[in-house]
């Protein structure tokens, strides 16, 4: 190659300079093409809102995935090759998400995805997933009843969040009365259905001991809805509030209990959409000692987590910078896939799925979770209360990990049905009393999600 | 003399160091019920706490209030200090035992000595107990209400003489209906008549079981059941009472939704109902008045009220001017073609949007209440109005009084009506039109950053803000009649209270439906609203 470009230059004496830059440049990018040829990057897609509503929640997520790339870029990548991250931003537009999986998946052709927030957006990426055989990694906590062969669900399914938030609540705490409050939207009303078919059956609790109530996305008029919580737990039983209410709305809601006085000592508030991204918007000195169910605190007092944390800092270069729950699924779930695709030797999806499972990664709670073959995770449970600062102190957690259950037992639809993806079985919901396996549903899941 | 003086002052300086070298010699006992403290198991603290209080230490009040705050650490050495503050990575902290400072330590070295909200519950009562005795009328205040329903035998005899001693009359009163909660349970019927009319909680938790007959076999009365009769026919009187109260603070609460809606209309009255201008970026004009809240916070850090009543002019100036902007740059070559503004101004509102997601950040900002907006008023037991929504209540009647004086008294006023109701009139009376439209408009977006001012005490402070209240906001101005200020004050604090009425029975979402629903027909039935403008001007 060295020969031709000198004759190439001699040609050229008239112009030397020209001539000079040019060749460089096209030696330039020769040079660095037949590198790419010879280690073509492993493409991580990221697929979270960094617009709309979701925004509040989802970018820190696509934060966490880039800077998990970088570093593993600076381990020196996988299998040789460097990794690099692919972001789109489907704006909160659950459609929207369907088009953006498809860029993913056809036109950038990446490896992985990590994305999604919403259940309902979930929905709508998963007949795309299952098309195009792509693989997804969930981070969030959500209600369960799904097991796709193209989804890793590394968030907690409701036996690993809201079954032992109840536990903790009647155990330690001697609760007998229960207002579930949420959201309207598919997460809350299916995680209350299961805990009310739960607290009637398992604990005996009475009609009467259960007020339920849904308020509209964004809620910002809590008034009513507090003063009758306060009447619901004056009546000389021990009442908590277990609270599905999502994001944006939680903050008028704590502040109206603080304005309100009620104190977590009276009727503690439990929650499962609220971890330390939403109280940055809260001044928490009123809301001391309510709780939150979460397999991750940033308060955990582990090296490794203290890692984590300094490592995200130093990434937003935000000293105030907070973690949570999700992002810790997200460290979970990227470093399993890591694995995996070590375990595999390639990153072909097929090779990843039968790989993966059993593959066992750190925690940042000091323990490990394992993929299981109905691709959720073992995680710990743990109980937190909320501090002064913006933190939750840990006051309880299970003694081992928790498996995540994909099918609900309490609900009576899903209780025969089960999920594993290992070979012979390769089934998201087998019934075990029929024996046999529903197949996919994803296309008319996403259909009934999106039309609501 | 002098010598005496010095001599006094000898005896302050000596006398730290003696109480010093006593409690040196105790530290030992100290430590121990300390050490007690650091275990895994809360029902074991719970025992340590007990230990603390009948220790008597002299630092145990300390201990257990640095215990219910978290600040009760252990580092690593094994000391016990206590934090100072605990934000950031590294926090000054305090020698649990001397008190002497310690300068700060990393937050690695440190272990909390955790607490859940049962131990925080026998530390309030614990430290309740304590201040009983307390000088300070503040804490034997706190002290009393945290004790009525938890007295015991052991506690009943000593508040005898506390309550006979107690100067507060507050204070006293509680204590004793503390007393006859206790009294109550142990079957005594008199106490019925000291609990009678009481609205507290918990009274009316501790007369329903008595009215169930739960303390009648303790009664000496014998079959009986003099305690349930007496207790249900206190309860009749207090439930009744109660309803009366549930009633205002309905109300209360409507007027308060009712005084947010009008804020956020009012602005809009002004640029749509008086200018014809169908802002569709108002919602984001209040957004910028939230966050300009949030910057004077910044600014002035450890002053939010101050921050706070700065951003009143701060905030309808940045929305003023934000106001011209868009007057100038879009609406002015617009006008006429309503269909064009709404989607231009559509626009603007989503790039608003997007501008301070990616300036500032997609995440809400912390807007701190100051002291004298957090809490309750109580007015009695049952019945208590939160602060911070009375002064929204307050400041939206101040806002629509200016207004309307605006509007009726001042030139500006006149000459807003004079183009509103006849453009070509007006020119040819020598009044520049176009100066007229620019200040009506920055009139209209102040107001309405005056309303993201006051909504920055109430709900997030985020990007999203605007746009949870355009809606509503041309409801209340359409309903209460186009280009009627009045119109929008009745129609936005009728619809809080509908609202809030409806709410209790049909949950949040169906009240909303049935709201808007309701609006939807009675446009069809009277298209100009609540109180329709009359005469020549309404048809130009």
């Amino acid at each position: 190659m060295n020969a031709p470009r000198r004759k190439a230059l001699s040609h050229a004496a008239g112009q030397p300079s020209r001539w000079l830059a040019a060749a460089l440049v096209s030696a330039g990018t020769l040079g660095i093409s037949a590198q790419a040829l010879a280690e073509d990057p492993i493409k991580v897609g990221i697929l979270h809102s960094l617009s709309g509503t979701m925004a509040i929640s989802e970018t820190v997520l696509k934060d966490t995935v880039e800077m998990l790339v970088e570093k593993q870029n600076a381990q020196g990548g996988l299998l040789g090759r460097q990794l690099e991250a692919v972001v789109v931003d489907p704006a909160s537009n659950w459609p929207l998400f369907a088009e953006r999986a498809r860029e993913l998946l056809a036109q950038h052709e990446v490896d992985v995805v990590f994305g999604n927030w919403t259940s309902v957006s979930r929905k709508a990426v998963l007949p795309v997933f299952e098309e195009l055989n792509g693989l997804l990694f969930y981070p969030v906590q959500y209600e369960g009843e799904e097991s796709s062969e193209n989804v890793f669900y590394t968030g907690a399914a409701p036996n690993q969040q809201a079954i032992p938030a109840v536990d903790y609540l009647i155990d330690e705490m001697g609760i007998e009365r229960f207002a579930l409050l949420g959201t309207d939207y598919v997460y809350p009303r299916t995680t209350n259905r299961i805990l009310e078919a739960y607290l009637k059956e398992e604990h005996g609790v009475a009609d009467e001991d259960i007020l339920i109530n849904y308020t509209p996305f964004g809620h910002s008029d809590w008034q009513n809805i507090v003063a009758e919580v306060r009447r619901f737990g004056s009546e000389g039983k021990p009442t908590a509030v277990v609270s599905t209410i999502n994001g944006d709305a939680n903050v008028p809601f704590y502040r109206e209990l603080g304005n309100q006085g009620v104190d977590a000592g009276d009727i503690p508030v439990i929650a499962f959409s609220v971890g330390e991204q939403e109280l940055t918007g809260i001044d928490t000195g009123p809301l001391v000692g309510h709780l939150a169910a979460w397999n991750y605190f940033m308060s955990v007092d582990t090296d490794v987590n203290y890692d984590f944390i300094d490592a995200w800092i130093d990434w937003t270069g935000d000293e105030e910078a907070v973690t949570n729950d999700p992002m810790e699924a997200h460290y979970i779930g990227f470093n399993m896939w890591a694995e995996a695709v070590r375990k595999a030797g390639t990153t072909d999806p097929d090779a990843i799925k039968d790989a993966i499972i059993g593959v066992t990664v750190p925690n940042l709670t000091g323990g490990y979770a394992a993929m299981m073959p109905n691709h959720h995770i073992t995680k710990p449970v743990l109980i937190g209360e909320i501090q002064d600062n913006g933190q939750f102190e840990i006051v309880w957690q299970t003694p081992s990990t928790v498996a995540g259950d994909a099918w609900s037992d309490y609900l009576p639809g899903s209780r025969d049905l089960i999920a594993d993806w290992r070979a012979p079985m390769r089934c998201g919901n087998f019934n075990v009393s029929t024996g046999r396996c529903g197949g996919s549903t994803a296309a008319e899941e996403a259909e009934a999600a999106l039309a609501e | 003399m002098r010598s005496l003086l010095f001599l006094w002052l000898l005896v302050l300086l000596v006398m730290p160091l003696t109480v010093h070298a006593q409690t040196s010699a105790n530290d030992e006992a100290a430590i121990e019920l300390l050490e007690a403290l650091d275990v895994d198991s809360f029902p074991a603290k719970g025992e340590a706490i007990e230990a603390i209080v009948a220790s008597d230490h002299e630092r145990a009040r300390y201990w257990l209030q640095s215990l219910l705050d978290g600040r009760l650490q252990r580092a690593d050495d094994g000391r016990f200090v206590v934090v100072l503050d605990n934000t950031g990575r590294d926090w000054p902290v305090e020698d649990a035992l001397t008190g002497e400072a310690l300068g700060e330590m990393s937050r690695r070295d440190l272990d909390r000595i955790s607490i859940n909200n049962a131990l925080r519950n026998q530390l309030r009562s614990a430290i309740a107990v304590v201040d009983l005795y307390s000088p300070d009328l503040e804490l034997r205040r706190a002290s009393a209400e945290r004790l009525l329903g938890e007295v015991d035998a052991e506690l009943a005899e000593p508040l005898e003489a506390l309550i006979a001693e107690e100067g507060d009359r507050r204070v006293s009163r509680r204590l004793a209906q503390a007393l006859a909660i206790h009294r109550l349970e142990q079957g005594e019927v008199e106490a019925v008549a000291e609990l009678q009319g009481s609205l507290h909680p918990r009274v009316r938790v501790a007369l329903a079981r008595a009215a169930s007959g739960a303390f009648d076999s303790r009664a000496v009365t014998g079959d009986d059941p003099v305690v349930a009769d007496a207790a249900q026919a206190a309860l009749v009187s207090i439930e009744q009472n109660l309803r009366l109260n549930r009633m205002a603070e309905t109300l209360y609460f409507g007027l308060s939704l009712g005084s947010v809606l009008v804020l956020a209309a009012i602005g809009l009255a002004i640029t749509f109902g008086v200018m014809g201008v169908i802002n569709m970026a108002h919602g984001e004009l209040i957004m910028l008045g939230a966050y300009t809240t949030w910057m004077m916070q910044q600014l002035l850090p450890g002053q939010p009220g101050l921050a706070l009543v700065l951003s009143v002019p701060a905030g309808f100036l940045v929305a003023a001017l934000a106001g011209i902007a868009i007057e100038r740059g879009v609406i002015q070559f617009l006008k006429g073609r309503p269909l064009e503004t709404l989607l231009a101004t559509f626009g603007i509102s989503l790039i608003l949007q997007q501008l301070v997601r990616t300036v500032i950040s997609p995440q809400n900002r912390t807007v701190v209440s100051p002291e004298w907006m957090s809490g309750s008023i109580a007015i009695n037991d049952a019945l208590s109005l939160t602060l911070n929504r009375m002064v929204v209540i307050a400041f939206a009647l101040a806002v629509f009084a200016a207004l309307l004086l605006i509007m009726r008294r001042t030139r500006l006023g006149l000459e807003v009506r004079a183009v509103t109701q006849n453009r070509a009139m007006a020119r040819s009376m020598g009044i520049r039109a176009t100066r007229v439209d620019i200040l009506t408009f920055a009139l209209g977006s102040g107001v309405a950053g005056l309303a993201g001012v006051a909504l920055s005490q109430l709900t997030n402070v985020g990007p999203n803000l605007g746009q949870s209240y355009i809606i509503d906001s041309f409801m209340v101005v359409v309903f209460g009649g186009v280009g009627n200020l009045w119109g929008t004050l009745v129609a936005g604090l009728s619809l809080g209270v509908i609202n809030q009425i409806l709410e209790p029975w049909a949950g949040a979402v169906l009240a909303k439906i049935i709201v808007l629903v309701f609006i939807i027909l009675f446009i069809q039935k009277r298209p100009r609203g609540l109180f329709p403008q009359k005469g020549r001007a309404a048809e130009g």
